[in-house]
């Protein structure tokens, strides 16, 4: 039990280490791979919950994918962000205010729970976590769950990726007249009786070479 | 198979998803043949074949509903509800669905805006939206949520070479991101705090143990109703309405401000009546304090525009202000109230916006008020039915919204809360300013150009709300009917 600790610690120190390393690297691109440890100890805290498969999704979607595009997307775009960054200056003592005003909120409620504002424990469910050794893999599991008892949820979860699909193309599909493409087909099915031609030019004059196809 | 033994229940959910992927297909496969062909006319007439595809597929999921057994029958292990409130919700809902389709038409071609995914957006949003009136569990509430969020970000970004509704998209898109967040994080708490999404588990978890509140549960019914004030653009998160009414395309505002106020108010009432109400002495305080915020500053913040767009978003701030007294008095009589409220809401809004999209002048629409000068010496029949849908607003008796104001009034009164009806009907006192005000340019100020001449669609939704709205105050009975009905099977409340 105590290996065990040992490395939920280290995990999650390491996790919030690596998200206070997020907001404030000056470079947006090692903030980028803090983001990607962050994600790396997410994922050990997973398979420390016995959850493996998602914290293969984990390091597979959020680091594989994601992350990765957000370096593209990071390293790609001209942002100035000494210019972002003054006006996060600028409007930290605001957002600092708001942030201490609900801290000291919490602390209050949480906390102290003798100033007669009633006990956060009380009602507390332990997590229903499902027994680990019960012989049925995390995939099984999933797989049992989400086709069966959740499939309405599923099945809205596509309709919902459907409206996000169609939403890409309809505010970014542009279809452009005039552009020249390589159309294979065309390509391939040219042969040099139309491609080559044959002319005689008579001395001292010019040909002007007749345009085919347009 | 017991998970789908009463799918036929959520048929015409079924429906409008089919019927929107199926009308994706026909638009995707056709337009390449459209886009290559140059004839412009024929474009447009495909595009319009797909809008009127559209109402087609919402009037037949209309029609499914009434075929739907009045009792309450749950689905999918209990993660949908479907009863007769949710019955009259939904086709108050594809009423408005229909009705955005049909105002949409002439500013679409207009504006060259149509695109067969203009329908299939309004589908599947509809769809989300009747998902979200039948939601009985967290997760269902929130993916419906989405669905229905999710096409209207599009739709209001839909005019995408225009700065404004650009601008309109992104701004709902990111505080509506703000605001699903803070509905999940209450979402998680309540889970946490009872260990079940099911709103029936969630009821059973009693708000005071050992003689102390259930403080976590607080704080999680706190952040959930966060979320849907932000959605219903109830005070004091109603900051992104007035930007995104004015920026959206028109006939999208008209959608705004009808369908998804409707379902977002249906699944405040389920949620706190069906999840929450042990914790009713709560959120009562919560929404009496929403409540009595919206009706007043959509009453007084309307006052200084001159925009008709921000006008008709504070109006429907004060508007959801009122619906929501009638949730506050936590009653069938009020939710009976409210229902009732929100029928009459729902055609004075459609009859508005078909009037605003009806006032052109050389192809423009005319969006300010004061450019409406004059109106009734140029169009008599389409300032007269403005006016009546102003006074209407107003609350002026004894037309129907007047009677609705009466009906969640005086439930609130029952509900002895007088506070709240006082500052109520003062509210609706300061709003009747506004709306006058619209009239008296239209009637008295000296006449500017010409309009140009209105298009048939826009006059038959004006013409059927006019109707209904003096249709109600001669035989209110029907409706009442339904929404007693509707609140009676919300049978938590007392």
């Amino acid at each position: 039990m105590t290996l065990v600790a040992v490395f939920f610690y280290l995990f999650a120190i390491l996790c919030v280490v690596a998200g206070a390393g997020v907001i404030l690297a000056r470079n947006p691109v090692h903030a980028v791979l803090s983001l990607i440890l962050a994600f790396f100890n997410a994922a050990g805290l997973f398979v420390l919950l016995g959850a493996e498969f998602l914290a293969m999704l984990l390091v597979i979607v959020y680091v594989g994918a994601v992350a990765v595009l957000f370096l593209f997307v990071v390293m790609m775009l001209d942002v100035d962000f000494a210019e972002l960054k003054a006006g996060f200056i600028k409007n930290a003592p605001f957002g600092l205010l708001v942030a201490g005003v609900v801290l000291a909120e919490l602390i209050v409620l949480f906390a102290f729970r003798d100033l007669s504002l009633g006990a956060a424990g009380v009602g507390a469910v332990s997590s229903p976590v499902p027994d680990v050794n019960s012989g049925i893999s995390n995939v099984d599991a999933l797989g049992r769950l989400i086709y069966t008892k959740y499939a309405f949820f599923f099945q809205v979860s596509g309709l919902i990726l459907l409206v996000a699909m169609i939403g890409a193309i309809v505010l970014t599909l542009r279809h452009k007249t005039g552009v020249k493409r390589q159309s294979i087909s065309e390509q391939v099915s040219r042969n040099p009786k139309d491609a080559v031609e044959v002319v005689k030019v008579p001395s001292g004059g010019a040909v002007i070479p007749s345009v085919e196809g347009q | 198979m017991s998970e789908l033994a009463n799918i036929s229940a959520i048929a015409p959910e079924i429906v409008l998803a089919i019927g929107a992927m199926a009308l994706l297909m026909a638009g995707a496969f056709s337009s390449k043949t459209a886009s290559v062909s140059t004839d412009q006319i024929v474009e447009t007439q495909h595009e319009s074949g797909m809008i009127w595809a559209g109402i087609a597929v919402l009037a037949l999921a209309c029609a499914l509903i009434f075929t739907l057994p009045s009792e309450s029958q749950l689905i999918f292990g209990g993660a949908l509800v479907v009863d007769s409130f949710s019955q009259f919700m939904k086709v108050l809902i594809l009423i408005a669905g229909i009705g955005g389709l049909i105002l949409s038409f002439d500013y679409l071609e207009g504006k060259g805006l149509s695109k067969f995914e203009y329908p299939v957006l309004v589908l599947l949003s509809c769809a989300g939206m009747l998902l979200m009136v039948s939601a009985n569990d967290l997760i269902s509430l929130y993916l419906a949520l989405e669905l229905s969020s999710l096409p209207l970000y599009i739709l209001a970004a839909f005019h995408r070479d225009n700065l404004r509704s650009s601008e309109a998209g992104l701004k709902y898109f990111v505080l509506g991101a703000l605001s699903s967040g803070m509905l999940l994080y209450g979402a998680s708490l309540i889970y946490g705090f009872t260990g079940s999404t099911a709103f029936s588990e969630i009821a059973k978890v009693p708000a005071l143990q050992d003689g102390v509140l259930n403080v976590g549960l607080i704080f999680g019914l706190v952040f959930l109703l966060v979320g849907l004030a932000f959605k219903v653009s109830a005070v004091p998160f109603h900051m992104w309405t007035p930007d995104v009414y004015e920026g959206a395309p028109t006939p999208v505002t008209a959608f705004f401000a009808a369908a998804p106020k409707l379902a977002a108010m249906a699944l405040l009432m389920r949620v706190l009546g069906g999840a929450f109400s042990g914790l009713s002495d709560q959120w009562q305080q919560i929404i009496i304090f929403v409540s009595i915020a919206s009706m007043v500053l959509g009453a007084v913040a309307a006052i200084g525009q001159n925009n008709i767009k921000r006008m008709m978003a504070y109006s429907s701030i004060g508007h959801v202000g009122f619906a929501l007294v009638g949730v506050a008095a936590n009653s069938q009589d009020g939710a009976q109230a409210t229902l009732v409220y929100l029928a009459i809401y729902l055609a004075m809004t459609l009859g508005v916006f078909a009037g605003i999209l009806a006032m052109r002048r050389h192809d423009l629409l005319v969006e300010d008020i004061d450019g409406l000068s004059g109106l009734a010496q140029n169009n008599l029949p389409l300032a007269s039915g403005i006016a009546i849908l102003m006074f209407s607003l107003a609350g002026l008796p004894p037309l129907a919204g007047f009677i609705g104001k009466l009906y969640v009034f005086s439930a609130a009164i029952e509900a002895g809360l007088y506070p709240l009806a006082i500052i109520g009907v003062l509210a609706s006192v300061i709003a009747a300013y506004y709306y006058l005000r619209v009239v008296k340019v239209m009637f008295f100020d000296e006449p500017k150009e010409k309009f140009s001449p209105v298009h048939g669609k826009l006059s038959l939704i004006m013409g059927a709300a006019v109707i209904f709205i003096i249709g109600f105050m001669v035989v209110p009975s029907p409706l009442v009917q339904a929404a007693t009905d509707a609140a009676k099977s919300l049978s938590f409340l007392k």
